[in-house]
């Protein structure tokens, strides 16, 4: 049985949608400004977001925007995240790069350089919300619903997880892009949209 | 001393990005890892960065970094002891 998506939400054009729906809009134009107006309106209460590159901080906020909907009685371990985008962390690699360019004034920054790996953001998230089950990400040219559907569908069947995160996070020199959802097997429901490569289609080009 | 502890403090919230800190809020003398500030072992490495790339001043052994990262005041103290 094809499992149903319970939320999901967007990041774009300095506002965040859920489930379609206007959550929050932040009048600043640029991402740095928008992630800090957007952490202080979710309010976590979680200081080391300010530590983040900002694609953490980016995939960060979409679960906070979806954690509402996490399920609490699950195991740690029946929850997994399996993400994806097409710019890998490429932003924060070209800040690393700058830190080691110059021999004269050669400083790598650990705070920085930590954040050079994307599934560094899915430990991220699993950390925040104690998630242990099946942890992946991946880099694919564009949105590509067809094998992450696919895959979390299969880690479902195969009851190795009950629940997952999963969706699309990518920050690149020209913006930004954030389509992440929750689902929960076992939960069907003809008023929500299926867990189905098409469907994940149609949710991602919705806003 | 003073004055170098409250330039400590403030390249301290923008190397680590403490920021929703403010210089006031940081006790020189609180220490700046476990129930103080809750620093983590990358601030660590971040603070060695900060003394060779500010002060001019490596660490050699690492074992006595315990004692120079005790706190804000255990830091300039260590800076003014050592600086080129």
């Amino acid at each position: 049985m094809t499992p149903v998506i319970e939320t999901y939400c967007h990041l774009r054009n300095n506002r965040i949608f859920r489930d379609g729906k206007l959550l929050f809009e932040s009048p600043d134009t640029n991402l740095k400004d928008f992630l800090k107006s957007a952490y202080k309106f979710l309010n976590p209460g979680y200081a080391k977001f300010y530590k983040m590159d900002e694609l953490s901080k980016l995939g960060f906020l979409a679960a906070e925007v979806l954690s509402p909907a996490f399920d609490k009685e699950l195991r740690p371990e029946e929850t997994g995240v399996i993400l994806s985008n097409t710019h890998s962390t490429w932003v924060t690699d070209l800040r690393h790069q700058q830190t080691i360019s110059d021999t004269e004034n050669f400083f790598p920054s650990p705070a920085i350089f930590v954040y050079t790996l994307p599934n560094i953001m899915t430990g991220e998230i699993s950390i925040r919300h104690r998630f242990r089950g099946e942890n992946a990400f991946f880099i694919f040219e564009k949105f590509n619903p067809e094998l992450i559907t696919d895959y979390i569908n299969r880690l479902i069947m195969s009851k190795k997880i009950k629940a997952c995160l999963g969706g699309y996070v990518d920050r690149s020199t020209d913006g930004y892009d954030v389509f992440v959802y929750y689902l929960r097997s076992g939960k069907n429901s003809t008023q929500k949209p299926k867990h189905t490569a098409a469907g994940m289609w149609k949710l991602y080009e919705i806003i | 001393m003073e004055e170098l502890i409250e330039q400590l403090k403030q390249q301290i919230i923008e190397q680590l990005n403490l920021e929703d800190l403010e210089p006031e809020d940081i006790d020189p003398e609180e220490p700046l890892f476990g129930n103080g500030l809750g620093l983590d072992s990358i601030d660590a490495l971040e603070l060695i960065v900060l003394l060779e790339k500010q002060y001019g001043i490596k660490i050699e052994n690492p074992k006595d970094g315990q004692k120079i990262f005790f706190s804000v005041k255990s830091m300039a103290e260590f800076i003014t002891e050592h600086k080129k």
